[in-house]
């Protein structure tokens, strides 16, 4: 899966589980700061991502995610280990 | 409910168990319904508030979906509705799994403990130690003859680290499980507590300063203790939901590794 499309998946569902607008979900935007995702959501976006990409995030690697460009760089290298 | 046929032998076979506080695959709460299914129950969960939707991602992740409620232990409405809520997927219960604690952050995690604003004590009063109760009036009426509710708790005994006000209402559900299994034992409901030792769920995470609890059971636990593993908790709460404990209430049993029997 390309990154773009990693990112198109991504930005859904931050906006479905924390109402984050699709055009600021960017890759250099942080989850956190920017964006305002906080601890409960970003479990909720770790399932969701986990269930729509196949991938396994286990918790301590989501901690290393700060941004969205991290999350899909991750997705990406994980789908291609499964 | 289940997607393959149910176990015909298992601790749990036949029974309708509620099961609440499922947030994460590493919630305590998501063991015992995994484990209650594979004894062959029948499982509803409940959620709530913003954690709901979690909760319905992650009950697709038992060996069977299980339904999911809403139900905010504060909320009188979600309580007086709770039994109509469950008959639309189970004609009774056997059992029920109360997993529900919350503490403000002012009143955990080594704030001084003396300056605790009595309202947000009485939050985790309400949400810790009250809902038991609430919860056992609420499901009464649709209670068999037999019936094991379970409580999870954190010995309270003595004082930890950063556990503060959450202790206190630890403290008041161990006395409030003694007066429910006082009260719900001639109705035949047996009302009894797993105090187990840290796991590293959403709510331990939620407390500043866990990490110097996990020392102790490194130093102290004769069996040795994994704060990742639910499954030594959750296999205890699927014990006591069974017909194995027939005459056991009031009682809490300690899934910790050894830790509350030995002195430092």
């Amino acid at each position: 899966m390309s990154q773009s499309d990693i990112l198109a998946g991504l930005a859904a569902i931050l906006e479905e589980v924390a109402g984050v607008d699709p055009a600021d979900a960017t890759a250099d935007k942080t989850f956190i700061d920017d964006l305002d995702v906080d601890s409960l959501s970003m479990v909720e976006v770790v399932v969701a991502a986990e269930e729509k990409f196949g991938v396994k995030i286990p918790d301590e690697d989501v901690k290393s995610l700060k941004t969205v460009g991290d999350a899909v760089s991750y997705i990406q290298r994980a789908g291609v280990a499964a | 409910m289940f997607d393959r046929m149910p176990p015909v032998s298992g601790l749990l076979v036949g029974k309708r168990i509620l099961v609440t506080g499922v947030l994460t695959d590493a919630s305590i709460a998501f063991g015992v319904a995994r484990i209650a299914q594979e004894q062959g129950a029948t499982v509803v969960l409940t959620g709530f508030g913003r954690g709901l939707s979690l909760t319905r991602r992650i009950a697709r992740r038992l060996p069977a979906e299980a339904p999911v409620i809403e139900l905010d232990v504060t909320d009188e409405g979600h309580l007086s509705a709770l039994s109509d809520r469950v008959l639309e997927h189970t004609d009774g219960l056997d059992g029920v799994l109360h997993a529900i604690g919350f503490a403000p952050e002012s009143v955990l995690g080594g704030k001084p403990f003396v300056e605790a604003p009595w309202a947000e004590v009485a939050t985790a009063v309400q949400v810790s130690t009250w809902s038991l109760a609430a919860l056992c009036r609420a499901a009464l009426p649709l209670f068999s003859e037999r019936v094991s509710v379970v409580g999870l708790d954190f010995d309270a005994a003595v004082a930890w680290p950063s556990y503060d006000w959450m202790g206190v209402a630890k403290a008041g559900l161990e006395s409030a499980t003694r007066y429910l299994a006082r009260d719900l034992g001639p109705r035949g409901v047996r009302v009894n507590l797993v105090a187990a030792g840290p796991l590293r769920t959403m709510a331990a995470k939620s407390i500043p300063g866990f990490e110097r609890f996990e020392s102790v059971w490194d130093e102290r636990a004769p069996l040795g203790w994994n704060i990742h593993d639910t499954g030594p908790t959750a296999q205890a709460c699927v014990a006591l939901l069974s017909d194995w404990f027939p005459a056991t209430t009031g009682e809490i049993i300690h899934v910790d590794g050894g830790v509350h029997a030995i002195g430092t």
